[in-house]
């Protein structure tokens, strides 16, 4: 017991002596030295979404910068703390969470290693550690606009919503699209499900034939997998527009697909790198908005309107200039449009 | 009144038969397999290959049946594979199944990486180059006909390939030996029953099958593969095989009890009211409850899972 003891806590000094060397290297390191990594979550480097477009924004930060950038994939959630653990043991300088399910395992091992970084990106559970930086998304204000593309363009005034899972962050996505489609046609009827999964394109395909049979001409979907069966199902019924998520997705359904409310994941990737190499990457929150193009809407608008353009660019305009402020919450969503407007939230 | 259930039922037809086609090619295809003797769990590999060949060769040549049957042949292979370490080599099936499932997924993004600019998403699949439907632009979308009639005419195909399996198997000379070489190969091989031969095409059948479901996934249900568009599939029809007791029938009809569970479940979460993972628990709970209530032992063919060895 005694040995293991001590083994223990030789093994605990070597590795935060390893990692202090590594710090102090850091700030003299050439950026060919500089390693950064990224934990992806189950979803797998090709997912279409946010852990291939963080990928994406590294790639880009290794070939404007020079610095070396890796991924890991994980399989199931017991991988987390393993992918970080490798990149612990290779001695990286900064080390990015893609999702909020790595969380846990970004703060036991930020407690763990005080002079590696880490940041995460869809997490603030994590600001208050020194050497974890949030990258934090208004999903709500780009899921706004696609909302008042919807709003404008349905000719039924009935559209839908399909959530992969009914967590915080992605029903930011659902007030915002909601908010955004009540502010533009406060007619119009909203059906809103919850898929409970991210990767049954079957279920999300059924989802969606219930949606069209009971009238919605537009379906917004937020459930990667699961949502390429909601696109699937709008391209097959006559006149049934989608709306994509993450990643420009028209390419998917090029006659459906009319909009897709982007989240520029590897937009805080690229910059997270950006400032660790200036020395300038801080802990806490950092917010990614319209303002700073960190979401948006994609720029594939060929079925888009000319006044339907017009209508987004002025609902951006106003967000950025905080004349509309999104709702993000359920008591600011609440407060603004009723308890009764968004029900995927009903616990 | 009337026009609610209506329109609830066309909901829950068209959800059971986006689900159950993939299942039950599958699982017809793994009934072949284990009834003449030799345990694949390989299926979930075969239709995953089965799935990025349909898509694969549907883009190249533009025609959505070629692109089915190619991903069955490419099922097919599996099955070749299969059948060579299983019934010639007297591998451990379970093992050999195993190394095809990794084998499987692994080589689908591994060719697709390669073909496609090194994204492991084939493109997007036109819509002429996918299945046909039945009756595109007969009924109005959203009405009880579109639900029901205007799917993908494959989703009534299998129906009629479980029918001709169920022949195969209890009307055929071929259907015979094969139930026979699964409970006892020894006495098969004295009434000059060739045991390796009836296994081999068993085997086949069963990967040809595995890759027509793989296809229906990646040219039906969607437009494209992706490595997560087989994501437990061929675990399920394999579950469903023995559900329904090692036979054509049992087996049909357990496919079609996990794809009308994906309705209950899509009509259930409609309003919110229900908690979504109570909603997700439907199929698992009508699986324990159909076990206890309606199903009972299942028996598995005799000789199922030991290799044979040709007397000498």
């Amino acid at each position: 017991m005694r040995k293991k003891l001590l083994a223990a806590m030789l093994s605990t000094a070597m590795v935060a002596s390893m990692a202090s060397v590594t710090m102090v290297q850091a700030e003299e390191k050439d950026p060919s030295e500089v390693k950064v990594g990224l934990v992806l979550d189950v979803g797998g480097v090709n997912d279409g979404s946010f852990n291939q477009t963080s990928w994406e924004g590294l790639q880009k930060a290794v070939e404007d910068f020079g610095v070396q950038g890796t991924y890991l994939e994980s399989n199931n959630d017991a991988d987390y703390a393993a992918n970080i653990d490798t990149f612990l043991d290779e001695e990286y300088d900064l080390i990015i969470g893609v999702g909020y399910m790595l969380a846990d395992g970004i703060r036991a091992a930020a407690e763990e290693n005080p002079d590696v970084k880490f940041a995460i990106i869809d997490d603030s559970t994590n600001a208050d550690l020194d050497n974890v930086t949030c990258l934090m998304f208004k999903q709500e204000q780009c899921s706004y606009l696609v909302g008042t593309v919807a709003g404008k363009m349905t000719k039924a005034n009935n559209v839908g919503i399909v959530l992969g899972m009914a967590t915080e962050t992605m029903h930011q996505f659902g007030y915002g699209y909601v908010a955004g489609v009540l502010d533009t046609n406060p007619e119009c009827e909203i059906q809103q499900m919850n898929a409970n999964s991210f990767a049954n394109a079957e279920i999300g395909k059924a989802d969606a034939n219930a949606m069209i049979t009971n009238g919605a001409d537009i379906i917004y979907q937020v459930a990667g997998g699961t949502g390429r069966g909601v696109i699937e199902a709008c391209d097959e019924a006559d006149g049934v527009y989608a709306i994509g998520v993450d990643t420009d997705q028209a390419p998917l359904a090029p006659e459906t697909v009319i909009t897709s409310a982007m989240k520029r994941v590897d937009t805080s990737v690229y910059d997270s790198v950006d400032r660790l190499l200036k020395g300038e990457l801080e802990s806490g929150i950092v917010v990614y908005d319209l303002a700073s193009d960190g979401v948006g809407i994609a720029p594939t608008q060929d079925l888009l309107p000319e006044d339907v353009i017009a209508a987004v660019n002025e609902a951006a305009e106003k967000i950025k200039s905080g004349e509309i402020v999104v709702p993000s919450s359920k008591e600011e969503f609440d407060e603004k449009y009723g308890d009764d407007a968004y029900s995927l939230d009903v616990e | 009144m009337w026009a609610v259930i209506v329109k609830n039922l066309g909901l829950l037809i068209n959800a059971t038969l986006i689900a159950t086609p993939p299942l039950l090619l599958a699982a017809l295809g793994s009934c072949f397999s284990e009834r003449s003797g030799v345990v694949n769990i390989g299926i979930e590999g075969m239709m995953t290959i089965g799935a990025f060949t349909g898509a694969a060769v549907a883009l190249a040549t533009g025609n959505g049946w070629i692109g089915f049957l190619c991903g069955g042949l490419a099922g097919a292979v599996f099955g070749v594979i299969h059948a060579i370490a299983c019934v010639s080599m007297h591998a451990d099936q379970t093992i050999a199944g195993t190394a095809i499932n990794f084998i499987g997924p692994g080589l689908a993004v591994f060719l697709c990486k390669a073909m496609y600019d090194n994204s492991s998403d084939t493109p997007a699949l036109e819509a002429s180059a996918k299945l046909p439907k039945m009756f595109n632009g007969v009924f109005k979308t959203g009405s009880f006909g579109s639900n029901v009639l205007n799917v993908y005419s494959v989703a009534y195909l299998v129906f009629i390939f479980a029918v001709i399996c169920w022949f195969v198997f209890y009307k055929t000379r071929l259907g015979a030996h094969l139930r026979a070489v699964g409970e006892h190969p020894e006495a098969c091989e004295s009434l000059g029953i060739n045991v390796y031969r009836v296994r081999y095409i068993c085997v086949i059948v069963s990967g040809f099958m595995a890759g027509l479901g793989g296809a229906f996934c990646t040219l039906a249900t969607v437009n494209q593969f992706r490595p997560s568009v087989i994501v437990g599939q061929g675990f399920i029809a394999i579950a469903a095989v023995i559900f329904g007791k090692f036979s054509p029938g049992g087996a049909a009809a357990a496919c079609l009890l996990f794809g009308f569970c994906n309705g209950v479940k899509t009509l259930a979460s409609q309003g919110n009211v229900v908690s979504p993972n109570l909603i997700s628990m439907i199929p698992y709970i009508v699986t324990i409850l159909a076990l206890i209530l309606f199903v009972g032992k299942a028996h598995a063919p005799a000789a199922n899972g030991k290799p044979f060895y040709k007397s000498k």
